[in-house]
């Protein structure tokens, strides 16, 4: 299994920390680009992303990052992994900045946590969800290999995912709400907390992905 | 199942080495801010504070090279403050390898750089420090009022206030520091800590005065902050993260083993 890697660069936010998170667990090479071709080249590729979803989604629409990730995911078949705003803009569509369309590569929603926003028992709940939270695995999957259900997550967000099929869930975090903190289909794999942040649990994350081999 | 509260070592940095003053007087050096950073990331820190308090502009080059050293080697979140005026500052530090940047006297001389700067590069990565001082009579009841220059440059801003309005400018968090307490070991100023964090939606760091174990833990079940942040018992090996973390599970605190 080769282990070239293309990091998806649509210009939001800094995708150093993930390229080198991917270097340190043993890629060969890791590019950061936009660049169609290098992108095709690329045996896997990684779809990170931070800030608000409509600049993400208009710079993902010009830079064609839409149709190179239809291309990846659907045509070659490569293993993706969508990390944190890159997971939600492969949803339909987001509640942020007053909704917002997105790829409808996995069908559901983005949903806003609520403010104020609480426990069942009242208990006021700080947004966004910051910090590190345990991730319980809802399902087997080969990204999960060797890390232990409940282990400790790296957060940072204010929406959350709710996928149309449940199915898809293969693992969540408790904040107020059962919310979905991977999900995987076929060849995707996507998370809402940051892998590249997230220490331990996150670089064998990530080290899994390299050898992954795109299937369930 | 919770949100763990959060333990972050501040490497305060000057001229490319980390140091720890009592109230910014009689620094002591703590050593190369890599091989720190990559102890606390070992030791199980949950993020770390960089503070450059270098003090001249053209020294401050040899900071981005060494947040970028750190970057490539600590796998949890690094936040990058001091001599973050403006946009462009924020965008350096973040294409250096920080995740997040804390301003704190540009904020009080532009309070509009703040949402700018959620605007540009999302809340998530904003964190907005707050230096306070109690400014009431003792007897009376408390004030506090945000300082400048290390706690000696009075502002006439109250803190409570202040907080609420950086929360609402877009601040992703805030990190109070109590210039009252800062390097006296004396523990947080858990009273204005407890104010701020019931005024706003948003995470709150404690900073300022930590000496002991029992402090890291008053800060959170006492002051309800999210994350506590101390430097000098850590930096000169009286006690470790993962000590600290041990500490706080046994007082019931979630925290990330």
């Amino acid at each position: 299994m080769t282990q070239r890697v293309a990091v998806i660069d649509y210009g939001m936010g800094n995708l150093h920390s993930v390229a080198s998170a991917l270097e340190h667990v043993g890629a060969l090479e890791v590019v950061v680009t936009h660049d169609h071709a290098a992108i095709t080249k690329a045996d896997r590729v990684v779809f990170p992303g931070v800030g608000g979803i409509r600049d993400c989604m208009d710079a993902i629409r010009r830079l064609e990052c839409d149709q190179l990730l239809e291309q990846a995911i659907t045509v070659e078949r490569k293993p993706v992994l969508a990390i944190c705003v890159g997971m939600q803009s492969l949803m339909t569509a987001s509640e942020e900045n007053g909704g917002v369309a997105c790829l409808n590569q996995l069908p559901g929603e983005v949903k806003f946590f609520g403010s104020p926003h609480q426990e069942a028992d009242g208990t006021r709940l700080k947004v966004p969800h910051m910090g590190w939270n345990q991730v319980v695995q809802k399902q087997a999957h080969p990204l999960w290999t060797g890390i232990e259900s409940g282990s400790h997550f790296y957060f940072v967000h204010s929406y959350h995912v709710v996928p149309d099929d449940p199915g898809l869930v293969v693992g969540t975090f408790d904040y107020g709400l059962a919310g979905c903190a991977a999900l995987a289909r076929d060849n995707v794999f996507a998370t809402q907390f940051h892998p590249e942040k997230s220490h331990k649990a996150g670089l064998t994350l990530l080290k899994n992905f390299l050898s992954w081999d795109g299937t369930c | 199942m919770a949100l763990a509260k959060r333990i972050i070592p501040c490497l305060d940095v000057d001229r490319g080495r980390v140091v720890k003053g009592v109230n910014f007087v009689g620094i002591r050096d703590a050593g190369d801010p890599v091989e720190v950073a990559r102890r606390y990331n070992d030791e199980g820190a949950d993020e770390i504070t960089f503070l450059d308090i270098t003090a001249t502009h053209e020294e401050r080059d040899t900071t981005v090279q060494t947040v970028e050293q750190i970057a490539r080697e600590v796998f949890i979140p690094l936040t990058v403050g001091g001599g973050i005026r403006a946009l462009p500052d924020i965008r350096t530090m973040l294409n250096a390898g920080a995740d997040k940047v804390s301003i704190n006297t540009a904020a009080i001389h532009d309070p509009t750089l703040v949402s700018a700067a959620a605007a540009r590069f999302g809340s998530q990565c904003i964190v907005v420090a707050i230096d306070v001082k109690r400014v009431s009579e003792p007897g009376s009841p408390p004030r506090y009022e945000l300082f400048t220059h290390g706690g000696r440059k009075p502002t006439g801003i109250e803190a409570v206030s202040w907080a609420k309005k950086m929360a609402a400018l877009g601040a992703g968090e805030l990190l109070l520091t109590s210039m009252d307490r800062d390097g006296t070991r004396d523990g947080f100023e858990l009273t204005i800590t407890r104010e701020i964090t019931d005024s706003v939606d948003i995470p709150v760091i404690a900073s300022g005065g930590v000496g002991t174990l029992q402090h890291l833990a008053d800060g959170v079940t006492q002051g309800g902050a999210d994350a506590v942040l101390a430097a000098s018992i850590f930096h000169f090996g009286e006690y470790t993260v993962r000590e600290a973390k041990q500490f706080m599970v046994a007082q019931g605190i979630p925290m990330r083993l």
